[in-house]
């Protein structure tokens, strides 16, 4: 259900570029008023979430660890697994956006009888690095369209992307490799039961967003070939903040265009945010340095709580400690009375 | 707000790097490559050869080399005879009016000149001195006894000056 939904939702977004464009002709619609309003969504949406996030008090120091933490000299301290200082922090921080570690450990997790295994298992890590680099150097190998003259290390990836001189136009390994990630991460939440019975729409929904994305544009450099000489008109146009459109351009253009416009405009609202969202998370960015230094609650900045000591709170509940039979500690009194 | 000294330039690294296209080309506007055309009709109209000029070329190249089929019959019937050189370029003389107009603008190199040579280049360039050539001490020209010489310089200004020719 929850996969028929997302797909319905996608096909309906094709329909509404044909009707728009195909028959209607809103050329500057679809052309360039979605496409601001969506990137300006995008950003003001995003710079919204993280002032929110900033804004959130952390009231423990929550760090995640998974190995010895800094302690005595003699005992070996693991400084990736459980970082000291906010140097440490940076590198499993930057290990984890850059490289995926998380995903790179035991995830599988089997019934076999009635005993639960764990065990290894990297196909996600494999999937998600394939998808979300593949993704990463496609959009800025997009840049070729958003420049002119084009910078030099863009050309050089587009090179490099196209080594192998497959076709003409160049067949874009990312092209492969992102289709391959993609496929693999839906598949996963369709066949594997356990994901599938915790997947939403809203979980299906980007991946068949991302699908259309990924489909219409290699459908449009290597089957359906638009002008891209106009296409770049147009992009330049919104990128130097002097709109026009050119005539004659295909239609799946304007599918692409509508797609990455659902998408980027999407974002803020959605579990994509976990892009910004990981740098805001207390269990990544936080040193695990609760031994050293104090965490002040910020709750308390303007109202700073009534601690009472052990001996205060016995005193005042000693009625009904006594009562239930619960022992008294008699040191309070002692200290009191040498004091 | 918490860490400001840390989300304040987080966001503002962020809004930089989104917006980075915009302030890249601050603005001034960039017109469209006009291409001189020749005149008459292209193999295909014109609104196909825009898109797909390069899939043309590929079909051409399989058409010839592969099936020694040197006659293309266009949609309408025209027929062309099957060539880089010897047939987009003998109405589109002018490449650098007119290939490399789009081309530079989209920013892609079609390696075809490698070999094929354009209309207007009818002597081969000297090749340069590149990096590559250079770090393995290569000398570029080979007939002009170019060899590094040994002994007094040690080779590496025999190949600088390969780049001067
Ligand atoms: C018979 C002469 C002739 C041949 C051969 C020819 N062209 Fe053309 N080409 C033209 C003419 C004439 C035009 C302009 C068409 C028009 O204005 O409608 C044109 C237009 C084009 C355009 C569109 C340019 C623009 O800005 O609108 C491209 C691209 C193109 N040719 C590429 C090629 C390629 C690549 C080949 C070889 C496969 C080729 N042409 C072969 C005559 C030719
Ligand atoms: C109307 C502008 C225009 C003209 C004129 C034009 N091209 Fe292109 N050409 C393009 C664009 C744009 C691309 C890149 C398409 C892409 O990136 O998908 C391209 C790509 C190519 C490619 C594929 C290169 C690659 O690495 O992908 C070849 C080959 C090519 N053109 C040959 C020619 C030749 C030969 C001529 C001159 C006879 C010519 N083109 C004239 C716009 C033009
Ligand atoms: C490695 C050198 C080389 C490169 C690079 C190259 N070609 Fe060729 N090309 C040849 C040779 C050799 C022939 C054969 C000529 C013959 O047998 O008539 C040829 C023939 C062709 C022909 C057949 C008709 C003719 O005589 O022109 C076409 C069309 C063609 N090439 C297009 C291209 C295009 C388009 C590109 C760029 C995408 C390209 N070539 C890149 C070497 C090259």
């Amino acid at each position: 259900m929850n996969v028929v939904a997302a797909l319905i939702a996608v096909i309906g977004m094709v329909i509404l570029v044909w009707l728009g464009v195909g028959v209607l002709k809103l050329y500057t619609l679809f052309g360039v008023v979605i496409p601001y309003a969506a990137f300006l969504t995008f950003l003001i949406g995003l710079v919204y979430r993280m002032v929110n996030w900033a804004k959130s008090p952390v009231p423990f120091k929550i760090t995640t660890t998974c190995g010895q933490q800094k302690s005595l000299p003699w005992i070996r301290h693991s400084r990736l697994e459980s970082p000291a200082t906010n140097f440490e922090v940076f590198l499993r921080m930057a290990l984890e956006v850059l490289a995926f570690r998380s995903l790179f450990r035991n995830l599988r997790a089997d019934l076999r009888g009635r005993k639960l295994y764990y065990g290894s298992s990297k196909w996600l890590w494999l999937g998600a690095i394939l998808f979300h680099w593949s993704f990463f150097i496609i959009l800025v190998r997009h840049l070729r369209l958003f420049s002119y003259p084009v910078p030099g290390p863009i050309d050089l990836l587009d090179k490099v992307d196209s080594f192998f001189h497959i076709g003409l136009p160049h067949l874009y390994l990312t092209d492969v490799a992102i289709l391959a990630g993609l496929t693999f991460l839906l598949l996963r939440r369709l066949v594997d039961a356990k994901v599938n019975y915790i997947s939403h729409a809203s979980d299906y929904f980007p991946l068949f967003l991302i699908f259309g994305l990924v489909i219409s544009g290699m459908l449009m450099r290597y089957f359906f070939r638009v002008d891209i000489t106009s296409v770049k008109e147009l992009t330049m146009g919104l990128v130097t903040l002097h709109p026009k459109v050119p005539t004659g351009i295909g239609l799946i253009f304007y599918v692409h265009v509508f797609f990455i416009s659902v998408l980027v405009a999407y974002f803020p609202f959605s579990k994509l945010v976990h892009m910004v969202g990981v740098f805001f998370s207390p269990t990544r960015n936080l040193p695990n340095d609760n031994r050293r230094v104090r965490h002040i609650n910020p709750w308390w900045e303007n109202v700073p709580p009534k601690f009472l000591t052990y001996c205060e709170w016995q005193e005042k509940f000693k009625e009904q400690l006594e009562s239930a039979g619960q022992p008294i500690d008699e040191d309070c009194y002692k200290e009191k009375k040498e004091s | 707000m918490y860490n400001s000294n840390k989300v304040i330039p987080g966001i503002i690294i962020f809004v930089l790097i989104v917006t980075f296209p915009i302030w890249l080309n601050h603005g001034k506007a960039v017109s469209a490559p006009k291409p001189i055309l020749p005149e008459g009709r292209c193999v295909e109209s014109k609104e196909f050869m825009r898109a797909n000029h390069m899939q043309l070329l590929k079909e051409w190249r399989v058409l010839a080399i592969r099936e020694g089929m040197r006659i293309y019959t266009s949609s309408d019937g025209s027929r062309f005879w099957i060539g880089l050189q010897n047939g987009c370029m003998k109405c589109h003389h002018n490449k650098q009016q007119f290939c490399d107009k789009c081309h530079d603008f989209a920013s892609v190199k079609p390696y075809c000149w490698n070999c094929h040579i354009p209309p207007e280049t009818k002597e081969f360039g000297t090749a340069k001195a590149t990096r590559l050539l250079k770090l393995f001490r290569i000398p570029v020209d080979l007939r002009e006894g170019a060899k590094p010489k040994h002994g007094e310089h040690g080779g590496h200004g025999e190949i600088d000056k390969g780049g001067e020719h």
